[in-house]
């Protein structure tokens, strides 16, 4: 690991002023955030990540990982960790595809220590990206082009490709926010505000290294889930390559509104399969006002990955994408609202 | 977009005078240590390392084998993923920390002898650290729980068998003397 200073925050606008004047942008920027640290110091010691300063705000943890369910909804401190909400009783019984996500992400001693926001914001698992040897990595080395496209990709995305990255966003839990409408709350230098969780995350273009609409010094504090009829009946379905403790080859997020066998209402989102956590709207569409039947589910699987590009390996990924997101959808059409 | 006021910056504390070594007090097993270390130096570094506690093992030093988990304030995290820097005021237990001071092995130790639950033992001390935690969690409650709740403890001589066996053994001893 390259060397770098330590500091701790005390309060959230000092966090935010060390972090804030900074002219590299984001994973690039040369001070860096440290929450649970299980992707940022991986990310140093195989030396992909390489920032001069971190700034330990985990001292601001009483204040930024509240979990607070009311009538309205529920919001998540950004600094909460994956384990405390996951086996929150709230959670599990009224935002069931909250809980599963987490539950079915990385391994217990990790859930224990990525905090929230950090597992939103985690980043793609490339092989190419995460070994340095490797020269063409867009996201690592603006520039420098994709080895990834005609390379090793078997676990590359499909859905929201550009010809300079096909990474994967590989983790969960974000769907499961996108599922349930829910927004993130943001302070940074210039204030606090709030954006829907759907557009947190940038399509990589030509700018993969800008992975999410992030400014420097921002941190994300919370996230708000509305209590909307579909909360309920909502599952998140993962298919891996091994039953635990593995990224989604193909998932599926979706939160039904359902009244006498037609769909009133539903969010899709899709994991594995895209390289942002990826809200499939043409599937939504063909769904509403329809009886959610085997056929529609079917129908609405082929609009979600009709925009997708395959890279010879990955070629398989629409099929299991598709048949992932029909079992989601008549699962949770099964569960009680 | 809502916007509020900005906030009012307090400044940073910095622990240290040099950019390259930070002074942390680490409580280890009830015990308190004084460290002058780099940034850099993690958790279970600082515990093989500079406090010569060499139960606790690097397999991956990456976060993925299990290996070095041990427990800060009760919680299973991994030793290697933590800058020591960060645990600062709070409870560490390793392996050496799991048995009462009067002697004796803890349930779990024992039972995992009484199993044979390892062969070459080099991952073990990490899977009786995640064991206990996961029994206390309450989350070993079904075979299949119990090895979905560890599967972030790797074993190369695959003694998954005995280890649900231990963990079973121990469970009940556990949960009759807390």
């Amino acid at each position: 690991m390259r060397p770098f200073s330590y500091d701790r925050a005390h309060d959230l606008a000092s966090a935010i002023r060390a972090a804030s004047a900074q002219v590299e942008v984001q994973n690039r920027a040369p001070i860096q955030f440290l929450a649970g640290g299980t992707n940022l110091l991986d990310l140093m010691k195989i030396d992909v990540m390489r920032p001069e300063r971190l700034v330990d705000i985990n001292p601001l943890e009483d204040s930024l990982s509240e979990i607070v369910a009311d009538g309205d909804g529920l919001r998540l401190g950004g600094l909460a960790r994956m384990s405390t909400v996951a086996h929150h009783p709230d959670v599990e019984k009224n935002y069931p595809v909250l809980s599963q996500s987490l539950k079915l992400a990385a391994s217990a001693q990790l859930r224990n220590m990525a905090s929230l926001a950090g597992n939103v914001l985690q980043r793609t698992r490339c092989s190419y990206f995460r070994d340095v040897s490797w020269g063409a990595c867009n996201k690592r080395e603006p520039g420098s082009g994709c080895a990834a496209i005609g390379g090793v990709n078997r676990k590359h995305a499909v859905l929201g490709t550009s010809p300079h990255c096909i990474a994967t966003y590989p983790g969960d839990f974000a769907q499961a926010l996108i599922a349930l409408d829910a927004t993130v709350e943001i302070t940074g230098p210039k204030g606090e505000r709030r954006i829907p969780v759907h557009e947190l995350h940038r399509l990589p273009g030509d700018t993969p290294h800008i992975e999410n609409t992030l400014a420097a010094g921002e941190i994300i504090t919370a996230f708000q889930i509305p209590r909307k009829a579909w909360a309920k009946r909502s599952l998140y379905l993962k298919v891996r390559d091994r039953e635990s403790y593995e990224f989604a080859v193909a998932s599926a997020a979706v939160a039904l509104d359902l009244a006498d066998g037609v769909v009133r209402d539903v969010r899709i989102a899709l994991g594995g399969v895209a390289t942002i956590p990826w809200r499939a709207v043409a599937a939504e569409e063909v769904l509403k006002g329809k009886p959610l039947t085997e056929d529609i589910a079917r129908s609405a699987a082929e609009a979600a990955f009709e925009p997708a590009r395959t890279h010879g390996e990955n070629d398989f990924k629409p099929e299991l994408g598709r048949n992932t997101l029909v079992r989601a959808l008549l699962d949770a059409a099964k569960l009680e609202a | 977009m809502d916007t509020f006021s900005p906030l009012k910056a307090a400044p940073l504390s910095r622990r240290a005078g040099t950019r390259d070594t930070i002074e942390v007090v680490l409580n280890v097993n009830g015990r308190n240590h004084r460290l002058a270390v780099d940034p850099r130096v993690t958790l279970l570094d600082a515990l093989r390392e500079h406090l010569g506690l060499t139960g606790s093992k690097k397999g991956c030093d990456q976060g993925q084998c299990g290996a070095c988990t041990i427990h800060v304030d009760g919680r299973r995290v991994l030793s290697c993923l933590t800058l020591v820097a960060m645990v600062e005021g709070k409870a560490v237990t390793t392996i050496e920390g799991l048995a009462p001071e009067e002697g004796g092995l803890h349930p779990m130790q024992q039972a995992f002898l009484d199993h044979d639950a390892f062969q070459c033992g080099y991952c073990t001390p990490g899977q009786i650290m995640s064991a206990v935690a996961c029994v206390r969690e309450g989350l070993a409650t079904t075979d299949d729980d119990i090895r979905e709740y560890m599967s972030g403890n790797l074993c190369r001589c695959a003694a998954y068998p005995n280890i649900v066996e231990a963990i079973k053994q121990a469970r009940a001893e556990m949960e009759e003397q807390p």
